[in-house]
């Protein structure tokens, strides 16, 4: 272990920058904006790749830790440290940023400045949330990032930007405020402290542990989204610039199912092991009444958005198994949908800065005017629907596994998404791809330029990458997942 | 019968504001013709110096003075400070207002010093008749700046407003005074307390009075049911008054709350804790959905107001739990946080709305802030922080004062409460998004370049920066609080 203090300089190298590319102020100096933005994430993701290959397999216990008090008052601290689970989402996050950054390249003419400045900070404040070890450090954070997306979705996004970006922060302000009642409680309780890890010791009766799981569920499943707290996603996904998409649903989906795992499981495990026939169901019911959802879009967006919110029912579903296999193919699933996820909006991206549209109906025939993009966009389809050889299969797979060692027929259901992630997302390739060219637009369509290849390449790799050799990412995690069942498996009464 | 000379010393603050009132009142008499600069530069002077005076003559410990009329403690210090503070900001802000409408006349800031001058007497009485004067002076003062555009109607009738339901308040208030007199033999506030602790007041009267006395410190702090002048006082009142109204007066208030029910009447805490309660939770609800229906932003900022001066009272209503005074201090001191926090946030507020208005053109309706990052996106950003920050989202300071007093109503076991409080915030995030949104995602209807004064510039930036800079470094200013009502309880 090193002494450099590598998760601040995860946290603050990107809210820095993002502060000084906001300094660079308006769009005559829009270059030099998008040149340091993109030093600044370049920057972001070198300082994480230490916590990877830094990083110790053998154990569950927090890595990378830093302590320091920040307001003694209400002894909260500024507490950092990633375990087995944490850490592959502060990579995942830090990798994804450049992404956007490059892709938001040229199609953003409008203070780029200030959106290249919004996803930078927000960068940094996601991984605070992922390495945050005081409860209240974690929902400073946890809030802060919503500021960023909010303005993102209002200032750049669609038409109906104005609605989306409202309901998209005051529906996840709701949750996350009375999981700040549920933190004061537990602040009390502990005899005055704000520490996830001391938290996860503290006994507490069955009574406040099921309203405390409640407000997590409300705060995590409003983040998810979990059915019926999903109808924000759709609209900020469809309005939100590709940029924005993206991150939302490569990294910011992910924080309330790592909240469910960093909170819930260890704090409460009584109740979780008490509600969690509630948690399966509606992770069921996002599973296969989404999965329908999404059949029946006309818009690419929202198609992927819906099949988003089940894929992320999977991922609480496999929580919810209490198994080795289930959790941790949760995880896979998390980390592979960030890349997949990010990949189709990418891709619709790259259709949408073209026609400037989003319907399905609008196009046909691609693949004759686009054919390098309609192989990535192939890939990236059947990683969507879970192809074995692409990452997709693989944490799909393993939760199916684990659900069926939990309950036969959890397990029957959950694997319907296998045939229902088929049909939506390969029906929609079909109409869009193939076929006669559709109209003239179509017929006018310009393949991905080099920058273009460049981004839908890498993230081509980490797919087929994952999919085949999934072993770095697992080996990560088991040693935390392990400590987490063990952990879930004893009362707390 | 001898005539001891008190001790002065403790009051020289109070002594020099009074004289200075005096002497700006007749260097602005004789010297005419630069009568208004004057004024303001000496009301500014004064104010610093004061501010200086009241750290010198800091203490540490409780002194009474002027046969127990006064007191002199670390809270009444440090309230006294922030009181300077803000009154010397919103003068700082207002100024150019004035000055465009022409109503910048030497007696304003007289007034404004005498309305600050009230308040000291207020945060410093020991007794409850200095702080019926300093409650009158201050108020008085207030009802005149508030009619100081007298050619306009609207400011006209505010006053009148402000000033007939003031009266109304003042009288119950001194109502509520004489039954505690008459239930404990007292006015002198630990003399009340003595009585209390000896139980040998007549509870009935006390009740009476207490419920009086109630009433009159919800009056000053604008708080449901007593809150209908708010809104209609802030709107009517030049921006430059509403700025001042918004802020000091609520410090005093807070301080006036502070001495006379937990200074006086902690031992029957419980019973005026249920209706802080009561007015607490219909602040906090009315406050907040009222505000959604306003255009213009005064108004909003009034309801928001009044919800936060709900907030604030959550920490003065959770301090003892069943006897126990095991979290007072913890509850009181949120209070206090929250109450000077929201005087910062609200300082920038206003001190926005002043920058955006002009010789001719009021900046009063949220429309008026459309496009502002397309006009100026460093003020832009400013008000962002501030309406974040009083929608209680981190890093900004709001957050911890809804933190603190949150962490005390939970403490208190008020879960319901609580719970209450989250779900109006969320409603309330609801109109503060709405400024944020006209500011970014709308395109500016007046395309007028910011038109304002260098200092006020660098005063409002100074202001934003504090609002994110205490967000991220709270401390300071949350042991500060604890430390002065530890030092002086």
């Amino acid at each position: 272990m090193t002494d450099i203090p590598l998760l601040s300089l995860a946290i603050w190298v990107p809210i820095i920058g993002g502060l000084l590319v906001l300094a660079t102020g308006s769009d005559r100096n829009a270059p030099l904006a998008r040149m340091l933005a993109l030093a600044v994430a370049v920057a972001g993701f070198v300082v994480t790749i230490p916590l990877y290959t830094g990083f110790d397999v053998g154990t569950s216990a927090m890595q990378f830790v830093e302590l320091q008090s920040w307001v003694p008052r209400f002894n909260i601290n500024y507490h950092l440290g990633v375990d087995g689970i944490s850490v592959l989402f502060v990579l995942l996050n830090a990798f994804i940023t450049i992404i956007v950054v490059a892709a938001g390249w040229q199609v953003i003419q409008n203070k780029v400045a200030q959106y290249m400045a919004a996803f930078l900070i927000m960068s940094g404040l996601m991984n605070g949330i992922f390495s945050a070890l005081d409860a209240v450090l974690f929902y400073v954070f946890f809030e802060a990032s919503l500021i960023p997306l909010y303005l993102i979705i209002g200032i750049w996004g669609g038409a109906n930007r104005v609605y989306a970006a409202i309901k998209f922060f005051l529906y996840t302000l709701f949750g996350s405020l009375l999981m700040l009642i549920a933190l004061l409680y537990l602040f009390m309780q502990s005899g005055g402290s704000f520490s996830i890890l001391d938290w996860h010791q503290l006994p507490l009766p069955i009574e406040p542990q099921i309203l405390i799981f409640l407000a997590f569920l409300v705060a995590f499943g409003v983040k998810v989204p979990m059915w019926p707290v999903h109808t924000w996603l759709p609209d900020a996904h469809v309005e939100a610039p590709t940029g924005g998409s993206v991150v939302l649903a490569a990294i910011a989906l992910k924080l309330g199912a790592y909240g469910f795992l960093r909170f819930s499981l260890p704090i409460v495990p009584d109740a979780a092991n008490e509600l969690a026939p509630l948690v399966i169901t509606l992770s069921l019911i996002a599973v296969v009444y989404i999965g329908f959802v999404a059949l029946v879009q006309a818009d690419m967006k929202k198609l992927v958005a819906y099949s988003s919110i089940s894929h992320m029912g999977f991922v609480t579903l496999g929580f919810f198994m209490f198994n080795k296999l289930g959790v941790e193919g949760a995880l896979v699933q998390m980390i592979s949908h960030g890349f997949v996820s990010g990949a189709m909006f990418l891709c619709i991206g790259v259709l949408y800065d073209r026609l400037h549209s989003r319907q399905i109906a609008d196009y046909g025939g691609v693949v004759h005017t686009m054919p390098k993009f309609a192989a990535f966009f192939m890939l990236f389809t059947m990683a969507n629907s879970g192809l074995p050889a692409t990452s997709g299969f693989v944490g799909e797979f393993m939760v199916v596994l684990g659900a069926v060692q939990y309950n036969f027929w959890i397990g029957f259901v959950a694997a319907t998404t296998l045939i229902l992630g088929a049909a939506y997302s390969l029906w929609m390739y079909k109409r869009v791809v193939f076929g006669k060219v559709a109209n003239p637009h179509v017929a006018e369509l310009e393949d991905i330029n080099g920058r273009e290849f460049a981004f839908l390449a890498v993230l081509a790799v980490c797919v087929l990458a994952m999919g085949l050799y999934p072993f770095p990412f697992t080996e990560v995690m088991h040693a935390s997942v392990n400590e987490l069942l063990r952990h879930v498996a004893v009362s707390k009464l | 019968m001898n005539f001891v000379v008190p001790d002065f010393y403790p009051a020289a603050a109070e002594i020099f504001v009074a004289v200075m009132a005096l002497v700006i009142m007749l260097a602005s008499t004789f010297a005419r013709s630069v009568a208004r600069n004057l004024a303001y530069l000496l009301t500014q002077a004064t104010l610093i110096v004061a501010a200086f005076i009241t750290i010198f003559t800091m203490e540490g410990e409780v002194v009474h003075t002027f046969s127990n009329l006064f007191i002199s403690d670390l809270l009444g210090d440090v309230l006294k400070l922030m009181i300077y503070f803000s009154t010397a900001i919103a003068l700082l802000y207002g100024r150019g207002y004035l000055a465009d409408r022409k109503i910048d006349k030497p007696e304003y800031y007289l007034l404004a010093l005498l309305m600050t001058l009230g308040m000291m007497v207020m945060v410093t009485a020991n007794h409850m008749l200095p702080m019926y004067i300093g409650l009158e002076m201050m108020s008085l003062a207030l009802y005149t700046m508030v009619a100081f555009d007298r050619d306009s109607a609207r400011s006209t009738e505010a006053a009148m407003k402000y000033f007939v339901l003031g009266a109304l308040a003042s009288g119950l208030l001194l109502y509520g005074m004489s039954m505690v007199y008459g239930a404990t033999g007292t006015l002198e506030f630990s003399g009340v307390a003595q009585a209390l602790y000896n139980q040998t007041a007549n509870q009935t009267v006390l009740m009476f009075g207490l419920v009086f006395l109630v009433a009159g410190i919800c009056f000053k702090l604008g708080v449901v049911p007593f809150h209908m002048w708010v809104p209609d006082v802030y709107q009517g009142a030049p921006t430059a008054v509403t700025l001042v109204i918004a802020t000091a007066p609520k410090l005093a208030a807070f301080a006036m709350a502070v001495r006379l029910l937990i200074w006086a009447l902690f031992d029957i805490a419980e019973e005026w804790q249920m209706m802080l309660i009561l007015v607490a939770a219909a602040s906090i609800v009315l406050g907040n959905l009222a505000a959604i229906a306003q255009q213009n932003i005064k108004r909003m900022l009034a309801y928001s107001g009044i919800s936060h001066m709900g907030f604030m009272l959550l920490g003065l209503l959770a301090g003892v739990v069943e006897g126990d005074r095991h979290f007072a201090l913890n509850a009181y001191s949120s209070a206090m946080f929250y109450a000077i926090s929201y005087v910062i946030m609200s300082l920038a507020s206003f001190g926005m709305l002043i920058l955006l208005s002009r010789a001719g053109f009021e900046a009063e309706n949220i429309d008026d802030f459309k496009g502002l990052n397309k006009r100026s996106s460093w003020y832009a950003l400013m008000m962002l922080f501030v309406m974040f920050s009083m929608a209680g989202v981190p890093f900004f300071i709001g957050f911890f004062a809804k933190l603190s007093v949150l962490q005390a109503v939970v403490a208190a076991g008020y879960f319901w409460l609580a719970v209450l409080a989250v779900v109006m915030s969320v409603i309330g995030a609801f109109y503060y998004l709405r400024v944020v949104k006209v500011m970014y995602f709308d395109d500016p209807i007046d395309a007028s370049p910011i038109h304002a004064a260098p200092e006020v510039r660098v005063m409002l930036s100074a202001n934003g920066l504090a609002i994110a800079a205490l967000g991220l470094a709270p401390q300071a200013l949350m042991s500060l609080c604890a430390f002065a009502l530890l030092r002086s309880l």
